[in-house]
């Protein structure tokens, strides 16, 4: 379980694996933080090896967006499984972020 | 045959995980329904779980959580208690508006009432009682109907 952070056509991608909850949530937000200090402004988060998020999770990708959206960048989600889609749907937060079936969809355009 | 768990947590948030991980794994009875377990409970005993310990006892390592999980038949139940003071739950805005869909928190109980057919706090609001119904007819994709409701 944990963060696996890469570059993949001058985008920072972030696979989440495991899980996005509570316990785990600022270690992704430092990570992200991290690469935006650092001057990268294009993210992409990869959830094709996640098992669930909770809200704090969700929080967290808020905070992260709008942080990134700030600093003149974008951050993007990608390979949502339908468990996963059901949380943002539910929320709304599919209207806030643009939600990709793959990394290659998501890196598309960046 | 009926299962009950009793956990004594510690007031520690990178408990939840591991804490979830064995409630599900102790429900082998359910197996059958892990994909409705998987999201709809994971989620809600996630939420049940950061709410007391972060909002209930306030982050005090001293305090404790305790969880008690039934498995009643068709029925899982979960009553997660915290040692605070308690919250009126009523008072907890709508996350879904478009004033509050852009904030970072607030979406824990709207959660657990999505993905759960009962949740009910205890008069003080310092114990929440998550109920699924795992053979309602009801299939996973059956949360965003309750989301409506």
């Amino acid at each position: 379980m944990g963060f696996q952070v890469i570059k993949e056509n001058g985008v920072t991608v972030v696979a989440v694996e495991g899980q996005l909850i509570v316990g785990n949530r600022q270690e992704l937000k430092q990570k992200v933080l991290e690469e935006l200090e650092n001057g990268e402004r294009k993210f992409v988060v990869d959830f094709d090896q996640t098992g669930y998020i909770d809200s704090s999770g969700l929080g967290v990708l808020v905070s992260l967006s709008k942080k990134i959206r700030e600093q003149g960048g974008e951050l993007r989600l990608a390979n949502l499984n339908e468990d996963l889609r059901t949380l943002f749907e539910l929320t709304k937060l599919d209207t806030l972020f643009k939600i990709a079936d793959s990394r290659s969809e998501a890196l598309q355009g960046l | 045959m009926d299962t009950e768990l009793v956990l004594e947590l510690p007031n520690d948030i990178r408990t939840i995980g591991h804490a979830v991980d064995y409630v599900m794994e102790r429900c082998t009875a359910c197996s059958e329904h892990a994909q409705k377990l998987d999201l709809n409970f994971r989620v809600g005993l996630t939420e049940a779980l950061s709410n007391a310990m972060l909002y209930g006892n306030a982050e005090d390592p001293a305090k404790r959580v305790r969880v008690e999980v039934v498995v009643a038949g068709s029925e899982i139940t979960a009553r997660i208690t915290d040692e605070g003071s308690g919250f009126d739950p009523d008072e907890v805005p709508d996350p879904t508006t478009p004033a509050n869909v852009v904030k970072t928190g607030g979406r824990g109980i709207f959660l657990m009432r999505s993905l759960l057919d009962e949740v009910t706090f205890n008069e003080q609001g310092n114990s929440v009682t998550l109920v699924l119904r795992l053979e309602s007819g009801d299939s996973p994709d059956d949360v965003s109907d309750g989301a409506r409701a």
